[in-house]
Formats: C-alpha cells, structure tokens, sequence
C-alpha cells in the first residue's frame, strides 16, 4: 500500500482538470505545478472528454461537483474502468460537514475548496490515499466472493463423489485433493470440472 | 417556512411535478411539511447529496438506488425508495437526416423502428447511465446485437444543440426535451418509452436509509403529501392548472407548451404536424403508479447485470412495506401483492386489492415478454 501510495505520489501522475474558467483552471494548474504535479491536462469542453480521457489516461480527475457535465464524466469513466481512476470532486465555498460526510460515505472523491489553491496538495494526496484503500478494499471483496463461490463448489464436489462412490466426506475431499496433484491441478479446477461433468450427465 | 422543513433535491423537468405541487398546493403543509426544493445541476451531483446528507429526500432517476445498491458508481449509500413518482413520460427522438434515411414509419412501434435502424450507424444520447433512458434502449436493441450504436451521456438540457452539432443522431429523453428538439425544427419524435415497455417507474422519491429508520413520522408525512400530489395531477380536470401552475413555478423556469406535451400526452412528432394523443404517456397516480413494485426494482437490477444476490439486494430497497404502512391507514387501496410477473399484461387488468379489486395498467414489452422474479426452488 505505502510502495504503490509513493507511486501514485510521484510526479508523473497524470491530472485531468476539467474546468471552463480559463482563469480558474490557469490557477489550479500553477498551484499542481508548485507541488511537483507537472503533468496536468486540462479540458474546457466537455465534448472532447470522451476522447481526452482515453488517450492521456489520467490517475486523477478533477471536477467541480456542481459541475452540470459530471455525468457524461460519470459515463466516460465507466466506459474506461472508472475503478483505476480517482474521481475528486471540489466545491467553491467551505463545507466540512460536506466533506466528512463524502468520507464518511467511503467515496474516492474528496470535497475541496476550489478557490483555496494552497489546499490542493493535501486534498490531492487525501483523495489518492482513499482511493488506495477503496481499491484495495473492492479487490478483497471480489477475493472473498471468489472463495464462498469456490467452496460451494468444492462442497457440491465432494457431495458428487459421497453419493456416487459411497465416501465420507473426509475422504471425498482427499480424493479431490489427490487428483488435483496428479493432474497438476487446482482443487477448485478438478472440483469445478466434476460438477460441470455431473450437471451434463444428470 | 413553517413546520418541519425537509430539504428535498430535483432535477427541472415535468416528472419533478409531484415534489412541486406538494409544496405549491399545500398537500406538504396539511401534514406540516415544508419541503424545501433545491435545484440539482447533475443527476450525479444530486446522488452525491442524497448520500452526504445532504439532502433528506430526492426526485431520483428509478435505476440509481438499485444501482447505488449494487455498488455501481457513486458513494457507497443505502437508499430507500418510498414511492414512484411517474411512470413512463420519456420519448426516443431522431435527427431529421436520420429520419429521413429511416423513411416513413407510423409513431410507436417500436419492432419496425428497430429494424428501420437495422444498416444505420447511431450514435444515441440518455442523461445519465443508470437511467430508465438508458435500460430501455439497451433492452429494445438487446435483439439485435448488429447494430452499430454508440450510446453517448448528455446532459437533457443539450440534447437539441447536440443533434445540431451533430454530435448524436438520436436521443432517449425525458420532456420537456424531446419537444425542445422538436420546436426547435432539429428532430423527430418516433415513439414514447411506453412502446417499448408499457409500464416503466421513471422517477421514484428517494432517502437514505439511515434517514428513513431515524425519521419514521416525516416519512410518512413526506410519503402521504407527495401521494396526495400525484393523485391531484392525474386527475383529468387538474391537467390545464397543473400546466400553468408548473409554468409558474420558479422551480422549472419552462414555458406552458413545453410542459403540456407530457401532461397532457398530447405530443407533437415533428414541428408543424398534429400532435398525436398517446394514452399513459406519463403516469402520477393512475394504475396504482406510485406503488413501489419490489419486481420493479429487480427488473432493474437484472437491466443492470445483476445475479440473484443483487436482485434481491434491489427488492429490498423498493419499500413496498412502508408505503402499506403510510397509506394503508388513510384508506388508500393498495395491490394484494407486492411483487407482479412485470410484462404479463397486455390490457388493463384488475387484480386483488386491500380495498376489493384494482385496475392495472398494461405493463407489456414490446417483444412479449415477462419477467417473474418471485422466488422458487433452485
């Protein structure tokens, strides 16, 4: 986590700024460039973000939440794996209670104020952190689900094999197990390719 | 303001109306209620509010529960869905080159529309991507897997310069702005979303959870006023002041005749032509409309790719328990059932209810087919 945290940190971290204010958006970027972010790119039109987001591949994008394009960026994310991206999100006036409750709610977005430029770089590193961890946390869960999925299987398996070869439970497992080593195998694949066998025959 | 204020996010368009009328005719204040109605820039930007707590209820697109509930996109939140607040009201609209190259079709039907489109290249704008637009145009061309089509998230507002500037060929949209593209001279209407499934919730009222558990009486209250609402908007005589009334209103800035199409379903296809009268347009209240059906939501779920979890995960968040809760007690008649086999009826239907019996509206697909999500054995 902290190895890949320091990799998202560096300075080659790809920053789309979508912002209209010419003004506004000349400001964000001196105040990125001032704390090392160098390669920032940012959009006006929001026509072209479909095409801005797939060719520069931005780790971060940076939007107004009251923003009335947020949700073709919404789309073009999900069209491009929004989960390898952070989202953060900036605000014109003050608002903790905004911004404890977007944590609070676990988004990888981060309510900033837009206009206190000298707040961006904590904000930034805020909004990557977050994003660290939801993404860790969703590869756990994806893992977790895999492994109930995997042992329900397993379980059909060794029952497959209980009734089929009058086993106990304990020794269908070890003559999954067995089989897996002979063949080179995962127990999951062998159980997997038993239940497959079983359904086609039933 | 006067009573208990509730803070209650939309979007400016025509199937915001119960939410308005609620607060404008006074069905919030009889049980005292302010609702205090705060315009939205972005249907993101309103999820994210609804979830912050920002917002204590809101105006929300049907599938952005259901799809907050299986975790995609958007902050991690569990909503309820009280109540709908419309079903149907959306039209899928052509650039007139494209119509042109389709050739005459009649308005409506959706299978030879589909095969019109057959050796085009279409790019097609929705608002947003959790959206009854979008589910409904993914279903309608899930036949034909062929087609060459790119689906394109525009914000409604834009949909009419988009088709000028040739950004999109086609759009899928809610009014008013279908018939902003049309009295703009720059599209063609070709059918309403009820051609494609008869009976769609497109608009539901929303609240988190937690908020929902922590505040049961102003819940009730909210759900009570904002069915009271709906009813007076669906009944015939109330249409021309509703009309005007949501013309008034500082809160969808729009003119009469763009509200009036979807009131009154009487649409107009193409600038200059008579308008054609589309029975069920758009529902508030008749058909048991507002009833939060739990097949419904996990119609939805299913649009969304869900598995049997995730299915019932989005039955849950449909709350059909607390709507018999709210309404019950007033003497509104309520369906028998909570769940129904969505796409079985053809025809208006009457079926058992806590009153006797109720009429269904007619909740077809056009391909014929249905969908029973009750549970059984595996």
């Amino acid at each position: 986590m902290g190895h890949s945290t320091a990799n998202l940190m560096a300075q080659d971290l790809r920053i789309l700024l979508v912002e209209a204010d010419r003004e506004k958006a000349r400001d964000i970027i001196s105040a990125l460039k001032d704390e090392g972010w160098n390669n920032v790119y940012a959009l006006g039109q929001i026509s072209s973000l479909s095409r801005a987001v797939k060719e520069f591949l931005p780790d971060i994008v940076l939007i107004d939440l009251a923003h009335p394009d947020r949700d073709t960026l919404e789309h073009v994310a999900m069209a491009t794996q929004s989960t390898e991206r952070a989202v953060a999100l900036f605000v014109d006036q003050t608002d903790d209670d905004l911004t404890r409750a977007a944590l609070n709610a676990g988004v990888s977005a981060y309510v900033v104020n837009g206009m206190q430029i000298n707040r961006i770089k904590p904000v930034l590193e805020t909004a990557i952190t977050r994003f660290q961890i939801m993404r860790r946390m969703r590869s756990e869960l994806t893992a977790a689900k895999q492994a109930l999925e995997d042992r329900k299987t397993i379980d059909r398996a060794k029952g497959i094999l209980m009734r089929q070869r009058a086993l106990s439970e304990d020794e269908a497992y070890k003559l999954l197990r067995k089989a897996a080593m002979d063949q080179g195998r995962k127990v999951i694949d062998v159980a997997q390719a038993l239940v497959t066998a079983a359904d086609l025959l039933s | 303001m006067t009573g208990t204020v509730l803070t209650c996010g939309y979007v400016p368009l025509v199937d915001a109306a119960p939410l308005l009328i609620a607060q404008e005719l006074g069905f919030a204040a009889d049980e005292g209620l302010t609702l205090d109605l705060v315009r939205q820039p972005s249907w993101s930007a309103l999820r994210d509010m609804l979830a912050f707590g920002h917002l204590d209820a809101a105006h929300m697109l049907s599938p952005m529960p259901v799809a907050m509930a299986l975790g995609l996109g958007g902050p991690s939140a569990e909503i309820d869905v009280l109540s709908v607040l419309s079903v149907n009201g959306t039209v899928f609209g052509v650039s007139l080159d494209l119509a042109a190259r389709l050739g005459p079709l009649p308005f409506g039907d959706a299978k030879a529309l589909l095969a019109a489109l057959a050796s085009q290249t279409v790019r097609i704008g929705v608002p947003f991507h959790a959206s009854m637009h979008r589910l409904l145009l993914s279903y309608w061309l899930s036949s034909r897997p062929d087609l060459n089509i790119e689906i394109i998230t525009i914000p409604p507002p834009r949909m009419a310069d988009a088709i000028t500037q040739g950004q999109v060929d086609a759009f899928w949209v809610g009014e008013p702005w279908g018939s902003v593209a049309v009295q703009r001279g720059v599209a063609q209407l070709m059918m309403a979303g009820r051609n494609v499934w008869g009976f769609a919730p497109e608009k539901v009222l929303a609240t988190r959870a937690a908020w929902t558990r922590g505040h049961p009486e102003e819940t009730r209250r909210l759900m009570r006023a904002v069915y009271r609402a709906g009813k007076w908007l669906d009944t015939r005589g109330n249409k021309p002041l509703a009309v005007e009334i949501l013309a008034r209103s500082e809160h969808l800035d729009l003119v009469p005749d763009l509200i009036d199409p979807s009131i009154s379903g009487d649409i107009v296809p193409l600038r200059g032509s008579q308008p054609v009268t589309i029975p069920r347009f758009q529902l508030f209240h008749r058909h048991a409309a507002q009833f939060p059906w739990r097949s419904q939501a996990a119609w939805i779920a299913l649009q969304l790719g869900a598995d049997a979890d995730g299915i019932e995960r989005a039955k849950a968040c449909f709350r059909s328990d607390l709507y018999r809760q709210a309404l019950g007690p007033i003497g509104v008649d309520l369906p028998g059932a909570s769940e129904k086999i969505e796409g079985s009826m053809p025809h208006e239907t009457a079926v058992s209810s806590t009153r006797g019996h109720m009429i269904l509206g007619p909740d077809a697909f056009f391909d014929g087919r249905t969908f029973d999500f009750t549970p059984s054995e595996r």
